[in-house]
Parts: structure tokens; C-alpha cells; sequence
């Protein structure tokens, strides 16, 4: 089953065609790679999906429901999740706070209740806590729980926002370079993290990655951008012995 | 459920109770002079006034240069209903104070409208242009009495009073800030990209932290011509705009305890230096700018975090 196609999806900003006619098919419960040299148009594709930018022309649909036009609220209600290349955390709350954000569109309730802490409050908060602290589990940040999101190591940041972004209980889960600045140690221990979330979620998870190692070792399927435009896609073995992938990314 | 008679709680009631206890001792023994049980209500007002600019600039993290203009008008809206109506004290007081909050915070929606789309200094401008306009506009009314001044508003109101609502304020604050609603503003003022990613409703978040503000900077207003007896357009002028803010920065930005402590030092301040005379208000600015240097050194701020991490330190075994 196809979870998210994109349509001759292209934009362009003044004469630059950033990205231009791309097509994709990704199903349900697959782990998709996006690769290719910096400035290929790969950031930019998210940027697309999640309603940052509006493509000049094509569609996204996510279960055959087109999201063009879509603010990237509402889109992550339609539930498509992200996270960024440069972390984006909210760094003057805690770890559980961050995590509780997501939550938002979930557990609900009102002004007035949250206000005046009426009985509801305590009830969803509670519910709130107990989800949170579920999922940072996960990810092992349980009892970092409380402190500054700041203050965590570099590699806990990257966990926080994949765990942040579970938290809206998405169908697709945007990764930007999960492993970036991350050593072989790191990246291995995400590389798992990955396969166990999408086995856990049963999510469908499509990544950002220059590091090959990761993107062999997990991804199925992969698409090669170069210039905005694709350069090939289809089975990760195969797309990567691409003479052409190999020449335009990989280099001699 | 959690329950809402915690240690925490209790200690927070009885410190409430015990701060009254000690202002009502120094007032009807007479140990503080007329000048200074003068100073009561303004304290208060003032509280009320960082508490709540504290939630739009600390909080939402925008550049308010404004909350004159809210309290202005919730003082100008509950101070002509009072005149205007003939109803029993015990009802028209706390009517006013609603509507003047209420009357406020219809303008705390027409300023959040522009702060959607602007932010930093701009969005800084317009409210400090609002805050003029409506200085200006109070001037030239009829209905206001002018630069003369609203006069004939009863004294409604003292310390008492006054301290009641501070402490309503400081508390649906403090709740609001720490609500599922409260994250929403913090997030959007630390990453407002990510907080859109995560579905966070920036637009409603934005524009309930500048109602909320200005209804209580409003109320403030309202307490304000109700202890003064007159009001003047001219009270409200930019001057007392950035002497919120002060406070707000001063007690440190998004730190509500510190707002009340900043609001209480700064009210007092130029009074406590009375005794320099001529040189009060350079001894007012020195101290201001020392307590400024003082507060963004490394070294104090780590003390300052070793106090408050002490204090949640306590928080959390109470719970």
C-alpha cells in the first residue's frame, strides 16, 4: 500500500529550479532514503512536504489525500512529522516539556481549565506525563527527564527531537540527517534506534543522509537527487552501483 | 489525581497569609508613616503590571512597549463605569475590574492581530506606537475629561484589595505558564519553525498571551484610578511602559518570581533614595544599571541558578 506519492512535484525560487519533477512512491511501513550532494534540493523536499514551502506545481499525497496548500499545522495533523538538519529543540524547557509539546494535539484542555486547574487539568496532565515519559523511554532519556533541553550531549538532542516528533503520532516521520556529526558509535546505535522504531510504530520513516554506511545498512529503497532533479531510484544495492550515482555523489 | 494540597502548596498559602499578616501589622501600628502605606497599592499595582508584561516579553518572547497603553484603557473603561453607574460598592468595584480587563484585553486582540506577522523590533514599534496613540487619543476626549484628567472617581480601593489581586494574578499566571497552553507560548519563542512542525496553534498562542496580559494590565489600571481618585493621560506615557518592562527584565525574563521581587524593589527605590534629594533620580539610575551589570554576570546568574534549582530541588519531593 502506497503511503505517500509525490506527483511532478517541482518548485522554484525566481529562476532556480531547487526541485523539479519528482516523482516518489513510498509504502506504508518502508524505510526510505533521500540522498545526494549538498544543495541537490533534498532539504527542500521536506521543506515541501511539511508545508513550509508551496510547490509550483505537482501534489503530495499522503493516502491519496492531496496536502498542497496545506499550513504545516494542519499538515502535521494529517500526520506527517519532522525533524530538522539544524536541531531544533525548545531549548529553555525541559526534556519532558519537549516531548509534552507534541503531545498537544492529542490530550486537550481548555484555557480556562489549565488556568483555573480544574479537575481535568491534573487528569490529562497526568495521561500527558505517562505518554511522555513511555516514549522517552524509548530512547533511553527517562532520566534526563527533567532537566534543560540545552543541556543534553549532542547525540541525546538528535533522540530528543525523533522521540518530540513520535509524540504527534505520525503515519511518516521525516528524518534530516539523523547522524549528522555523530561518530561510528553513535551512528550505529541510531541505526538501530531507527529499525526499532519503525518495527515498534509500525512507522513509515523517510531520511536524509550522508552517511552511506547508515543508508545501506537500513534503507530498502533510495532516491538519488542531483540538481533538483532525480537521478535514479529503486533498490538501495542497485541504485547505489549506479554508475551514474557513483560519478555524481559518491565520486571515482 | 494529583492532589491539590501538597506540601508545596500549604507552605505557598501560609507564606501568602503570613506577608498580609505583616503588612496589615505595619499599617495599623503605625510603624510605617502615611508616605509609605501610600506606597502599598502602587507595589501592588506594579506586581500586577511585571507579573503579566512578563507573560508577552518572557514568555512569547516579544518586545512589548505597550502595557501603558492596555492599562490606560482598562483603567479609563473601569473608572468611567464606576462614575457613570449607581450600583452597590460590592458589586460595582469587582464589575469594574472586569471590564476594565475585559475592555483591555479587546485591545490586547487588536495589537496580537499585527503581532502575527511582525516580531522583534518591529512588532516593538507598533506597540510602542500604540501606546502613544492611545495617550494621545485619552488627551483629546471629551468623555475622559482631556489633559485635565478624569476626576470624581471614588477611592474604592487599598491595600487589601489590591493584594488579593495581585496574588489572582500571580497565580492563573504561574498556572497558565506552567498548562499545556503556557508550553505552547514557551515554544514558540524558543523555535517558532518547530513548533508549527509539531502542529503547536502559533496563532492562537500568541494572541492568548497578549489578552491575557492586557486584561490584567487592565485591572491594574482600574486599581490604579481607584486608589489615585484621578487619572491623567499622561501617567500612562512611554515612561511608565519601559518601567514595566524594566521590571520584567530586571526580575529576569520569564521568571515570575522575579518579576514580583523586581516590582517591589523598583516601586520602592526612588523613595528609599529620598534621602539623596537632588541626586535621586541619578542614584535611582545608578542603581539601576549596577543591578543590570550585576545581573548579567556569569558568576551571579550561577548563583542565582543554584537558588532556584534548590527551590525545585524542594518542589519536587513535596510532590
Amino acid at each position: 500500500m502506497i503511503l505517500l506519492e509525490l506527483k511532478n512535484l517541482s518548485i522554484a525560487f525566481g529562476g532556480l529550479k531547487a526541485v523539479s519533477e519528482l516523482n516518489m512512491k513510498i509504502k506504508k511501513g518502508e524505510l526510505y532514503g533521500l540522498i545526494g550532494p549538498n544543495g541537490a534540493g533534498k532539504t527542500t523536499v521536506f521543506n515541501l512536504l511539511t508545508g513550509v514551502y508551496r510547490p509550483t506545481e505537482g501534489q503530495i499525497l499522503l493516502e491519496e489525500e492531496n496536502l498542497v496548500g496545506k499550513s504545516t499545522i494542519e499538515i502535521n495533523k494529517k500526520g506527517i512529522a519532522r525533524t530538522f538538519q539544524n536541531i531544533r529543540l525548545f531549548h529553555h524547557m525541559t526534556v519532558l516539556d519537549n516531548v509534552k509539546i507534541g503531545l498537544g494535539n492529542q490530550l486537550k484542555y481548555s484555557v480556562l481549565e489549565g488556568m483555573l486547574r480544574l479537575p481535568r487539568f491534573f487528569k490529562v496532565e497526568k495521561e500527558m506525563d505517562e505518554k511522555a515519559i513511555e516514549l522517552l523511554t524509548v530512547f533511553g532519556l527517562e532520566k534526563e527527564k527533567d532537566i534543560l533541553a540545552s543541556n543534553l550531549p549532542y547525540g541525546k538532542q538528535r533522540k530528543l527531537e525523533i522521540a518530540r516528533a513520535l509524540a504527534t503520532k505520525p503515519k511518516l516521520l521525516l528524518l534530516d540527517e539523523p547522524a549528522a556529526g555523530m561518530n561510528p558509535n553513535e551512528t550505529g546505535e541510531l541505526m538501530k534506534t531507527i529499525k526499532f522504531i519503525r518495527d515498534e510504530f509500525q512507522m513509515t520513516i523517510l531520511l536524509i543522509e550522508h552517511d552511506m554506511k547508515l543508508v545501506s545498512g537500513i534503507c530498502e529503497r533510495i532516491t538519488v537527487l542531483n540538481f533538483g532533479s532525480e537521478l535514479a531510484h529503486g533498490e538501495t544495492n542497485t541504485v547505489l552501483n549506479n554508475p551514474q550515482v557513483i560519478a555524481a555523489y559518491l565520486g571515482e | 489525581m494529583k492532589k491539590v494540597i501538597t506540601k508545596r502548596n500549604i507552605m505557598v498559602a501560609l507564606l501568602v497569609i503570613a506577608v498580609y499578616a505583616a503588612l496589615f501589622f505595619l499599617v495599623n501600628m503605625k510603624v510605617l508613616n502615611r508616605h509609605y502605606r501610600s506606597l502599598l497599592a502602587p507595589v501592588g499595582i506594579n506586581v500586577i503590571l511585571a507579573v503579566s508584561l512578563n507573560l508577552t516579553v518572557g514568555f512569547l518572547g516579544e518586545l512589548n512597549l505597550g502595557h501603558g497603553g492596555f492599562m490606560s484603557i482598562g483603567a479609563y473603561a473601569g473608572c468611567l463605569f464606576t462614575i457613570y453607574t449607581d450600583l452597590p460598592l460590592a458589586i460595582q468595584f469587582p464589575l469594574a475590574l472586569i471590564i476594565g480587563g475585559a475592555v483591555a484585553a479587546i485591545f490586547g486582540i487588536l495589537i496580537g492581530i499585527p503581532a502575527l506577522r511582525l516580531q522583534g523590533d518591529y512588532l516593538a514599534i507598533v506597540t510602542l506606537a500604540f501606546g502613544e496613540i492611545v495617550r494621545s487619543v485619552l488627551t483629546n476626549m471629551k468623555v475622559t475629561g482631556g489633559a485635565g484628567g478624569l476626576k470624581g472617581i471614588g477611592k474604592s480601593t487599598n491595600y487589601t484589595i489590591v493584594y488579593i489581586v495581585a496574588i489572582i494574578t500571580i497565580l492563573i499566571i504561574s498556572n497558565l505558564v506552567k498548562s499545556r497552553h503556557g508550553r505552547g507560548i514557551c515554544s514558540i519563542r524558543d523555535n517558532i519553525i518547530a513548533s508549527e512542525s509539531l502542529g503547536v496553534n502559533v496563532i492562537f498562542h500568541k494572541l492568548l498571551a497578549f489578552v491575557v496580559a492586557a486584561f490584567f494590565a487592565g485591572m491594574a489600571g482600574v486599581l490604579y484610578g481607584q486608589n489615585l481618585g484621578i487619572l491623567k493621560p499622561d501617567a500612562f506615557d512611554f515612561n511608565k511602559s519601559i518601567e514595566i518592562l524594566v521590571m520584567v527584565v530586571l526580575g529576569g525574563m520569564g521568571n515570575l518570581t522575579g518579576s514580583v521581587i523586581a516590582a517591589v524593589v523598583i516601586t520602592l527605590l526612588p523613595e528609599i533614595l529620598r534621602g539623596f534629594s537632588d541626586y535621586r533620580m541619578l542614584a535611582y539610575a545608578i542603581v539601576l544599571i549596577t543591578m543590570m551589570i550585576w545581573n548579567a554576570n556569569p558568576r551571579f546568574a550561577m548563583v542565582k541558578n543554584n537558588v532556584y534549582s534548590w527551590l525545585h530541588r524542594k518542589r519536587g519531593n513535596a510532590r
